[in-house]
């Protein structure tokens, strides 16, 4: 059978499940629609939720920054699960307790102003919308590699999809295809691993083989050590040591950290289980799922890393591997023969300054593509694996738009514009909410801002960072806190936070202008500081909030009352 | 359900708060600690991870594993003061 021929296999194979959970799995009411009735079982919200959290750019570009960055890449790693870890202890519970589906609908009751939800929903909508539009051109991308169609016609059938079973569906529907797309996706990121590591390492396991031995080629030596090796030999930092500064390394993590725990999609996710009880076992589950992933990718880039040099590492073009010639027709990789003699030669900066000239350039993204390619695993591996990127980016951009749609048609018409909505009407609008999102992702899917997506979905961890992480917190765990102090803290955070992304990233500040050394993907930690120290001392010469709010507070932090959140709206 | 006596509540949320602590300062720990602050000492004084430096195989390893049991403890621990906490009510 030829490669295609399996690609439309397994994708359509897949694809026939979403759609036959999505029409079984019908929402009938606001709060199936909303969240999936709230009796998921804490195992499959937990699997759903993982699905849902790793998105195309996790699932295809993780492990390719791993590749070029070694030990660095430790900064995403780290970040995601850490911060996953936050949301659970610092977050969830509370706000799962508190009882209401969105959180708009918190920082709103919380701090009793319609101007602090507002802003709120204007940031949910923002944050969801441009991670939409990254995982729109993701589906784009590999469709229209897959089926030889242009990537716009790629992104329309994707988003035609999606709109299918998230519109349709509601969160009873998705939950239960993200079920199915977690493990299409753990078995395609895992399977391709295990493969190369017996081949490399001769491990089964990439974890252990990763802390092996290198046994190709005759030789034998800890991997790792070869890693190193190769790197020094060729110019780059040792894949070990990394080249990041400590300080803006620690920045980082804790931006993204701190992000994570204010992603409106996930934390929705919980209002899906029966009660708090079931939310911290829902969160075991989750998080176990994720390091499945997360635990591979280190291993996939590592193996990439050695297998991409040793396969093309001064080898002559015409005797290079068949893929390499593939991905340098889609534009993936690009050979100029600087040196006149034929061979293809990668060289990092350190050999560029001895007047080496690197001559091989190619986009990180495409490493765990070209994974399968460079170990030569059969074809049904391959196919796998293209049915577990679509997978990724579908349902989590199907997880955004539920939120996007809630924001819209609960938030903004129900809870300001037209209260007296009924729940069918809630729902049409949910709908009609969820079509127009879906038409303005599909729009910058097709028109990319340029690189500007790739870099707003990464401050979009740091917005998040500086303003919903403190309010939220600061919501939760003080009950001093009132409108006043909440809201000029978000503006603090965000528009230092902002200032300093728009100053370095479009008006030319250079790398030595950088406050103590820390780079702008760092800054939303500084900004979330501000955002605390702004609140508490605006907070201090204001009023204390109202009784009512206090008691809200207060019986958030206790067990009991009701037992089903997300009452029909 | 009965209303809880404050004294109850008061100390529920001190526990819980304790329970938060005291996780939160182990992810700090493994995370920057480990993975960040500390790597280059730890590379050079503790013991490798099969071929990997230890400060670096937190980064990349660790500390992702490490997370996954506290949120084992953390639902064991926040059951059991639950269940402390309704038990309460009926000796107040």
């Amino acid at each position: 059978m030829s490669q295609d021929a399996f690609n439309f296999l397994f994708i359509g194979l897949s694809f026939a499940i979403y759609i036959g959970i999505a029409i079984r799995q019908r929402a009938g009411s606001t709060k199936e629609y909303y969240t999936a009735g709230g009796g998921v079982s804490p195992f499959a919200n937990g699997m759903a939720t993982a699905a849902d959290w790793m998105s195309a750019a996790t699932f295809i570009s993780m492990a390719g920054l791993l590749a070029t960055s070694g030990y660095d890449g430790s900064r995403l790693l780290m970040g995601w699960t850490g911060g996953f870890v936050l949301l659970t202890v610092l977050m969830v519970p509370f706000l799962r307790k508190f009882g209401k589906a969105t959180v708009p609908d918190f920082i709103g009751d919380r701090y009793y102003s319609k101007a602090a939800r507002l802003v709120a929903v204007v940031c949910a909508i923002f944050i969801c919308l441009t991670y939409i539009m990254g995982q729109m051109r993701g589906v784009g991308v590999v469709f229209s590699a897959l089926f030889d169609i242009s990537i716009s016609t790629g992104v329309w059938v994707g988003g035609g999809i999606v709109f299918f079973y998230a519109g349709l569906g509601g969160m009873k529907g998705i939950t239960y295809t993200q079920v199915a797309q977690y493990c299409v996706m753990a078995f395609a990121y895992t399977i391709p691993a295990v493969f190369i590591a017996i081949a490399l390492t001769g491990n089964v396991i990439p974890q252990l083989g990763f802390i092996g031995d290198y046994i190709a080629n005759g030789e034998s030596l800890p991997f790792l050590e070869k890693l190193d090796q190769i790197n020094t030999e060729l110019g780059f930092a040792n894949y070990t040591s990394g080249s990041l500064e400590t300080i803006d390394m620690f920045c980082i993590t804790a931006a993204l950290m701190c992000g994570t725990a204010g992603l409106p999609h996930v934390i929705v996710r919980f209002f899906t289980v029966k009660n708090v009880k079931a939310v911290r076992v829902s969160a075991c589950w989750t998080l176990a799922f994720i390091a499945v992933i997360y635990l591979t990718a280190p291993t996939i880039g590592a193996f990439a890393r050695v297998n991409f040099i040793e396969k093309l590492q001064d080898s002559p073009r015409e005797e290079a591997p068949a893929w390499f010639g593939d991905f340098e027709k889609a534009g993936y990789m690009s050979w100029t023969d600087q040196n006149g003699d034929g061979k293809i030669q990668h060289f990092g900066p350190e050999r560029e300054k001895r007047g080496d000239k690197n001559e091989l350039t190619f986009k990180p993204d495409i490493m765990v593509m070209a994974n399968p390619h460079m170990g030569a695993l059969p074809k049904w591996v391959i196919a796998l694996l293209m049915a577990g990127c679509i997978a990724a980016a579908l349902s989590t951009a199907a997880g955004l738009l539920l939120v996007l749609s809630t924001a819209i048609s609960h938030d903004l018409m129900k809870k300001i514009v037209k209260p007296d909505l009924s729940d069918q009407e809630e729902i049409k609008y949910a709908r009609l909410a969820s079509l127009g999102a879906l038409l303005v992702a599909i729009y910058f899917g097709i028109n990319p801002p340029a690189t500007f997506i790739a870099k707003t979905v990464a401050f979009a961890f740091g917005l998040a960072a500086s303003s919903f992480f403190p309010t939220l917190l600061m919501g939760i765990f003080s009950r001093r806190m009132n409108k006043e102090g909440a809201i000029a803290g978000m503006v603090a955070g965000i528009g230092f936070t902002l200032s300093y992304i728009i100053y370095f990233q479009f008006m030319g500040g250079t790398k030595d202008q950088y406050f103590l050394g820390i780079s702008p993907e760092g800054i939303g930690f500084l900004g979330m500081l501000l955002n605390f120290l702004v609140s508490a001392i605006v907070a201090a010469f204001t009023p204390a909030p109202p009784p009512e709010v206090t008691e809200l507070v207060d019986n958030v932090r206790y067990p009991g009352g009701p037992e089903t959140a997300a009452q029909d709206h | 359900m009965k209303e809880k006596s404050k004294a109850a509540k008061g100390r529920y949320w001190k526990a819980q708060l304790r329970c938060v602590g005291v996780l939160l300062s182990v992810w700090f720990l493994v995370s920057f600690g480990c993975g960040i602050l500390l790597r280059d000492w730890l590379d050079a004084n503790f013991p490798s991870v099969g071929s990997a430096p230890f400060g670096f195989w937190m980064a990349q390893q660790g500390a992702i594993i490490v997370f996954v049991f506290l949120l084992i403890a953390y639902a064991i621990w926040m059951g059991r003061l639950e269940d402390k906490f309704e038990g309460e009510e009926d000796a107040v």
